[in-house]
């Protein structure tokens, strides 16, 4: 069957100050209510004020997915009423948006480049954050904070390109890494993304899927709802036209309450804020480099490999980073490191890439490079680097860490006696191997690096078994 | 011409209630009231004037928020720096 | 500049919903003054109402832009004056604190919205006030009780602090007893703030010389048509007259979208008050939700209890003009109509300087006489023009109809403030007041 997706996108842009007022954006860590003032509080008698910088990102964004930039672009306010919305509206853009008609390129399913088409890309202001006080199934009160009221967002909507819930979590990615190399977003603040998918199946009814706001999530969802349509539709019904909601920690969707579709929003042309006529400064507007352009870079200037240039690219930060540390004078080799070695450790960290000592990460790849360590070796210097980071310590460095573990490449001969010792220890082992069995003198590697603590070349104690197996036994 | 119907109908869309007895009296008055409405029908525009300034804003510039003391002095009911409202069904 | 009255005298007109114990304080152009303000003007510390009970214990945390304006030139708070809830009204009847009266005869209406204000002046309770127009909130109370009043140009004062009811159409504005008060607090309240992405830069700067040799004044039929009391008509041709032999040229024309100006006008304002009016939830402020009970319930609880009568009606009105399937028919169309009558008098003034007639089709009704809806918003029909088309406009006394005032109306271009204040001030002058 079937499965059409579409994609609405809000993403907290990273100025100082909220899209209508002077408060401060840094929230986060604050306690409830203290950044806050009339307008973003909706006093009555407040104005709301644009923030400049805003519309210039926004531009940025709207640029750098190939958009057209109306001529006149105008706010709305959209009337509901809900206790997180002060002012009983929400000022955003309805009929007049900021740009129209663009594209983003992602990687298909099959491999290839896809171009997802962009609706829209307009501004609005996220409104505060509510907190249910009782249980799910029976709340007791409400609990609002307003710091989050006035936040600017950009609100990216696709038309109904993608084509399976995988190919919806790349555009994400995608987007995502996009608005960060824009820096205009900052994908480390939680809540900062958030996404509305819009599914349907084999011409079915269009089924909004509300609340999701992870990456992850975003697969998640769409996969329990195709689950849930194809129930639907093999028990012989149709599926209804609806909103649900996306309940990340249960991996559903449940069905909202119908009030959401009735709701008349009563759009009009927000009567306190003029209209903006903004194509020219977007002409005017130079972008920074974008992924794929890094991606070309790094394939042309360093010879890294296409897959490491997606993973490396992927993030702004891990780019920025591989960029510092390639000066070691093998970028090859610190693609490898970055890419496969580094980013899997600080995710099991969840560490940011922010938190690794640059300094210590070249110095660790130019003993690799020289070959003064071997790659477990280099592994257990780049755990104890990333150990003391987390910890809040300066790291020891590389050279000392190989000192004090004592993980220096000792020269091939000081492994004899280890060697011989493996060899009459697993006589099973070592007839399996001349039996014709490879995985064996895998094993007995093994027990050679064991004994070894990682400080000898599996290569060359592959080799060196190998001439003792010979030495020892019957030939043939 | 609305119904009291129609009338009952907008007021749940604004979320504001109507007295069931005064209901007729409102909706005889409120249609009185879009019968003179109905005039604009006749309206045809004329040319098209500029329109007024364009582009107003402000720079990204952090101005003092108010202290929490005083926001949470306006409602009636708070708790540990948040604002009471009642549940809302998710 | 008489003294004012002392602070937490008689307030036998029932002009003030709050009486305040400051003393001006401080040097500037209004030092010594006190000033009553209009109670949807946010006063920090001071309880601001709107006249309604839905902000009833509501007391702002920060100053309206006029209000810090005036508090620097060393004016003190008199007190916030009563109004029709939320400015909706021409009469200070609708107030939840009840009604205003005439100084001039209690037994009628002060004029509305701005009642308040224009009673305490009249009645010499302080020498200047602040108020609203919307359609007419300063001019027609100023016009029944016997003052002036000025509505600014739209965008001449900053609206931050002024409780919004409908945001395109409205000003905060002066009323006093002469032309010279009302024009130099004018000069004090017109000053820019960045807050209010309305406003203009172009500060008000006084321009009184009482001279009108060779002014053209545009004298619009419809003005005069039916409906307007003859009585007032013809003191306000007399009003005119005066100009004229002060050197005045008076050429007639004609404003044809007057036919539908005041639908515009009505569908403009309730289409933007229900909107504006959407964030008393009893959340933030005012008398609270009862929270046992479940978000829907408690906001329109709080809304049934907090807003009388006529504010639901225009809330009601404004719903029904914005929603699916009739905002082309309604606020659409009333946004045409309202560049229409933009044009019609960008026409007029292409010929004339001024534009003048009554500022109201009666002198003050008696409270209680109007009760149909319809009929009160007919009584605005001259005072709405100018709103939707952003000019300034000054009601001037011009003489008694049965011991009831008559308020000359005068109208400019846009932003000709000045010039409209400097014909009000020569009238006055000639009039031998």
């Amino acid at each position: 069957m079937t499965v059409i997706i579409g994609l609405e996108i809000h993403c907290q842009l990273t100025t100082r100050t909220k899209l209508f007022c002077g408060c401060s954006t840094d929230y986060r860590n604050d306690p409830p209510n203290t950044h806050t003032c009339p307008t973003c509080l909706g006093l009555p008698g407040s104005l709301p004020c644009l923030n400049r910088r805003a519309v210039e990102y926004a531009l940025r964004v709207a640029k750098a997915l190939n958009c057209t930039v109306l001529e006149e672009a105008e706010f709305a306010r959209k009337n509901y009423f809900y206790p997180d919305l002060p002012k009983g509206f929400q000022i955003t853009m309805y009929d007049r948006p900021l740009a129209v008609d663009g594209y983003l390129e992602i990687e298909a399913d099959n491999g290839t480049e896809k171009r997802i088409r962009i609706t829209r890309v307009h501004m609005e202001e996220d409104p505060g954050r509510l907190v249910h006080v009782g249980s799910g199934d029976r709340p007791r009160y409400s609990l609002v904070d307003y710091n989050r009221s006035g936040i600017p967002l950009i609100e990216i909507v696709t038309d109904p390109d993608l084509r399976s819930p995988k190919e919806a979590r790349r555009f994400i990615n995608t987007m995502r890494t996009t608005l960060e190399y824009l820096v205009v977003f900052d994908g480390d603040r939680e809540g900062g993304l958030r996404v509305d998918a819009n599914i349907s199946m084999e011409g079915g009814a269009r089924v909004e899927v509300k609340n999701i706001s992870s990456y992850k999530g975003v697969e998640k969802a769409l996969t329990f709802e195709i689950t849930r349509q194809r129930n639907v539709i093999r028990r012989g019904l149709s599926v209804g036209r609806e909103t649900r909601h996306f309940l990340e920690a249960r991996g559903v969707t449940t069905s909202a309450r119908s009030k959401e579709e009735e709701h008349d929003y009563r759009y009009f042309p927000e009567p306190d804020l003029r209209p903006l006529r903004v194509r020219e400064w977007c002409d005017a507007i130079v972008l920074p480099e974008l992924p794929a352009a890094r991606r070309v870079r790094f394939a042309e200037d360093f010879g890294v490999s296409p897959p490491h240039t997606r993973t490396l690219c992927g993030d702004l930060k891990l780019a920025d980073f591989f960029e510092e540390v390639a000066i070691c004078g093998d970028p090859i080799l610190a693609a490898t490191w970055v890419a496969d070695i580094l980013l899997g450790e600080i995710y099991y960290r969840d560490m940011e890439i922010a938190r690794v000592p640059a300094g210590h990460f070249v110095e660790l790849l130019e003993l690799l490079k020289k070959k003064e360590i071997t790659d477990k070796g280099g592994v257990e210097v780049l755990r104890t680097i990333l150990d003391e980071s987390a910890k809040g310590e300066v790291p020891e460095t590389p050279a000392a860490i190989v000192a004090r573990l004592n993980l220096g490449k000792a020269a091939g001969d000081a492994f004899g006696p280890v060697i011989r010792e493996v060899v009459e220890s697993c006589p099973a082992a070592v007839q399996d191997f001349r039996n014709g069995k490879p995985e064996a003198l895998n094993y007995l590697v093994g027990q050679a690096m064991k004994r070894t603590r990682g400080r000898a070349d599996p290569k060359e104690l592959a080799r060196m078994i190998q001439e003792a197996i010979g030495e020892t036994g019957v030939t043939g | 011409m609305v119904s009291p119907d129609d009338v009952e109908k907008i007021a749940n869309l604004a979320d504001i209630s109507l007295s069931r007895d005064r209901l007729g009296e409102f909706t005889r008055e409120f249609n009185a009231i879009l019968d003179y409405f109905n005039v604009l029908d006749t309206v045809r525009e004329e040319a098209g004037e500029g329109g007024c300034e364009f582009n107003v804003m402000r720079e990204d510039e952090i101005t003092l928020s108010l202290p929490q003391d005083e926001v949470l002095a306006l409602p009636r009911e708070s708790e540990d720096g948040f604002i009471k409202a009642p549940r809302v069904m998710e | 500049m008489k003294a004012a009255a002392p602070a937490g005298g008689d307030d036998p007109f029932n002009a003030f919903i709050t009486r305040c114990e400051g003393k001006p304080a401080g040097k500037g152009m209004l030092a010594g003054l006190m000033v009553a303000v209009k109670d949807n003007i946010s006063t920090r510390g001071i309880p601001t109402s709107c006249g309604s009970r839905i902000l009833e214990g509501y007391t702002p945390p920060y100053n309206a832009h006029v209000v810090d304006l005036i508090l620097g030139e060393g004016a003190g708070i008199a007190g916030k004056t009563n109004m029709d809830e939320f400015g909706m009204g021409s009469s200070t009847e609708n107030s939840a604190f009840g009604p205003t009266k005439n100084p001039v005869d209690p037994s009628r209406v002060p004029g509305g919205s701005s009642g308040g204000s224009a009673a305490a002046v009249a009645a010499g309770l302080v020498p200047v006030a602040l108020g609203s127009d919307t359609g007419g909130s300063i001019r027609c109370p100023a016009a029944f009780c016997g003052i002036v009043g000025l509505k600014p140009s739209y965008g001449r004062v900053s609206r931050y602090g002024l409780v919004a009811y409908a945001n395109s159409l409205e000003q905060i504005g002066p009323l006093a007893r002469t032309v010279g008060e009302v024009s130099l607090l004018m000069e004090v309240i017109s000053r820019y703030d960045p807050r209010d992405s309305t406003m203009r830069d172009q500060p008000f700067s006084p321009r009184l010389t009482g001279d009108v040799k060779s002014l053209r004044i545009g004298v619009p039929a419809e003005f005069f048509g039916a409906g307007v009391d003859p009585a007032v008509a013809e003191k306000v041709r007399a009003a005119i007259a005066v100009m004229e032999e002060m050197g005045a040229h008076v050429i007639p024309c004609s404003m044809p979208s007057m036919a539908y100006a005041l639908a515009a006008y009505y569908v403009t304002c309730t289409s933007e008050a229900s909107s504006n009016l959407a964030r008393f939830d009893g959340v933030r402020y005012g008398p609270s939700d009862d929270i046992r009970m479940p978000w829907h319930d408690a906001f329109r609880e709080v809304r049934a209890k907090g807003f009388g009568e006529e504010v639901r009606r225009r809330i009601l009105l404004g719903t029904f003009a914005l929603s699916a399937g009739y905002y082309g028919k309604y606020y659409a169309k009333a946004q045409a109509a309202r560049r229409n009558v933009r044009a019609d008098f960008a026409r007029i003034f292409r010929d004339v300087d001024v534009i003048a007639g009554p500022t109201m089709p009666t002198v003050a009704f008696r409270i209680g006489e109007k009760t149909d809806p319809l009929s009160m918003y007919l009584s605005d029909i001259l005072t709405v023009p100018a709103n939707l088309a952003g000019i300034p406009a000054v009601s001037v006394p011009c003489g008694m109809v049965n011991g009831l005032p008559v308020g000359l109306q005068i109208m400019g271009k846009p932003f000709e403030d000045e010039r409209v204040l400097d014909v009000a001030y020569a009238y006055e002058q000639g009039a031998g007041r």
